[in-house]
């Protein structure tokens, strides 16, 4: 349990960047530490393009314990959750998770986010820089017999690349009771309690990279530990936070705040799938009437890729032309180190969001040529 | 031959009336991967402070400001096929482009090389 910021220290001073429990390791690793969500966090530490393409041919770690960790349980806790947010969380077994859309009254997404059951309660992974919102959020809609915890003394690591699985199974974990699966019987998306070295270790096969690989929750006290006895294996560097978003960009994985926000809906976002099949028709979340006929007539602007010629990238808020008519902006965009060029999330008008469409982009006032092509820009290669 | 330096991180130097004009190692490797280097038109007349050149990385487009008034005599070429000489060779094969000066008194108010190190440490 932690204690919640005062909320009346909002309207003070931004405070001062937070240390994570790597700290230290990070600099003495040579990561270049900046603020991110609050924190202060390694953004590279040999340069983003060596660690980003790395990731893609071996296996990366990285440091996300700025997101917030928060579990759900009590009588009725799939009910709950489901009040708000558009999943079909009563059909998620234990051992799977999901990924979900903390949603507001009015369809807008407030934070996207991993749901795992764990068996006995759910198990939330949300973003860092909305934590505090989220938890705010959750304490005034979750119904009183539910209880929330912020497991706030827990560091989260990320393993990612085709290599993930052989270096962390050189660890040996071990199940944390009989019959629950080994580490690499764990399929995409499914997750289960371990042991290293009576270390207690929550391990999911997920990740924000498009790559196979491994999302751990370990106890603070232990992260330092674990994080070396990972990058002591040769497949695996420290990668920055630099990497993890050119990584999650050509994976075609939206960025919260930036690709989505509480202005944008699940339909506009290409993010239909979130909504399970049940919910659709039995509604009971959270803007249901407005995303779902939304999603049903179409929505007037999409959220699209788009791959730029030449080598200048355009980055968010680069405005979207067909013509001389604005159709879009640019919400994230950048070098794809693994396609050596320029792409870019955007969102822009329905009628020019078909694949093929050719747009340009306003760059510092020069005119990009670019095209709407499909995402994820980088095959997903996920263990499924 | 003489080299100056700016705050800006911009070196320049001169030979003959001509600059040349780069960023410092420093300010690449603040920069990180450079992916692409939008340079100025030949012939183009500026002024000092002028942003005239974008280095983009990775992370985030940059400013190039010249540091002096001028007309662009020549833009290095090479960067347009392997703009990561900025980052390999900053101060040497890595220049962004020549001007001719249309007042060489501006270079009186540059650093040396001895000052913009002792500025670079100071950071």
């Amino acid at each position: 349990m932690s204690e919640y910021p005062n909320p009346e220290d909002d309207q003070e001073e931004a405070p001062a960047p937070l240390p994570l429990p790597l700290d230290a390791w990070h600099r003495e690793k040579g990561g270049r530490m900046v603020e991110f969500a609050g924190y202060l966090m390694p953004v590279q530490y040999e340069g983003i393009i060596a660690e980003h393409l790395w990731t893609r041919e071996s296996a990366g770690l990285f440091d996300v314990s700025h997101m917030g960790q928060l579990e759900v349980s009590g009588e009725g806790a799939a009910q709950a959750l489901e009040a708000l947010l558009p999943g079909d969380i009563s059909a998620l077994k234990a051992g799977r998770l999901r990924y979900s859309l903390l949603l507001g009254e009015d369809g807008g997404i407030l934070d996207d986010l991993m749901v795992t059951n764990r068996g006995g309660e759910y198990y939330l992974i949300v973003n860092g820089a909305t934590k505090w919102d989220d938890i705010g959020h959750l304490r005034e809609q979750l119904p009183d017999e539910i209880t929330l915890n912020h497991l706030d003394e827990q560091g989260l690591l990320a393993l990612q690349g085709p290599k993930a699985a052989e270096a962390l199974g050189r660890l040996g974990l071990e199940p944390a009771f009989p019959g629950m699966p080994r580490l690499e019987e764990l399929k995409f998306m499914q997750a289960a309690p371990f042991f290293w070295q009576g270390r207690p270790l929550g391990v999911s096969r997920s990740g924000y990279t498009g790559e196979d690989g491994f999302e751990i929750s370990v106890r603070a006290d232990d992260i330092v530990a674990l994080a070396e006895a990972l990058v002591e294996q040769p497949e695996v560097k420290p990668i920055g936070l630099g990497a993890r978003d050119s990584l999650r960009l050509e994976a075609g994985l939206p960025l919260y705040g930036h690709d989505i926000t509480v202005d944008t809906t699940p339909g506009e976002a290409d993010l239909g799938f979130a909504i399970s099949k049940r919910r659709r028709t039995e509604m009971g979340f959270p803007g249901a009437r407005r995303i779902l006929s939304e999603m049903a007539l179409g929505p007037r602007r999409m959220r699209v890729g788009l791959a730029l010629e030449g080598r200048m990238a355009a980055r968010e808020g680069a405005e979207v032309f067909s013509g001389d008519e604005r159709v879009g902006v640019v919400t994230s965009g950048g070098f794809s180190p693994s396609l050596q060029r320029p792409i870019a999330m955007a969102y822009v008008e329905t009628a020019h969001a078909a694949e093929g469409c050719a747009l340009s982009l306003d760059v510092r006032g020069k005119r990009l040529d670019a095209k709407v092509v499909p995402m994820p820009f980088v095959p997903h290669r996920y263990h499924r | 031959m003489s080299r100056y330096f700016t705050e800006d991180h911009e070196w320049i130097e001169i030979e003959d009336g001509l600059g040349t004009v780069g960023i410092t190692d420093y300010a690449q490797g603040q920069l990180g991967d450079i992916t692409f280097v939008d340079l100025p038109a030949e012939g183009a007349s500026v002024a000092k402070g002028d942003s005239v050149s974008v280095v983009d990385s990775v992370k985030a487009a940059s400013d190039v400001y010249t540091p002096v008034s001028g007309t662009i005599a020549e833009v290095n070429a090479a960067l347009a096929d392997e703009p990561e000489l900025v980052n390999t060779d900053a101060e040497v094969g890595g220049w962004l482009f020549r001007i001719t000066l249309s007042d060489p008194a501006e270079l009186d108010a540059l650093m040396d090389e001895a000052a913009y190190r002792e500025f670079v440490n100071g950071l």
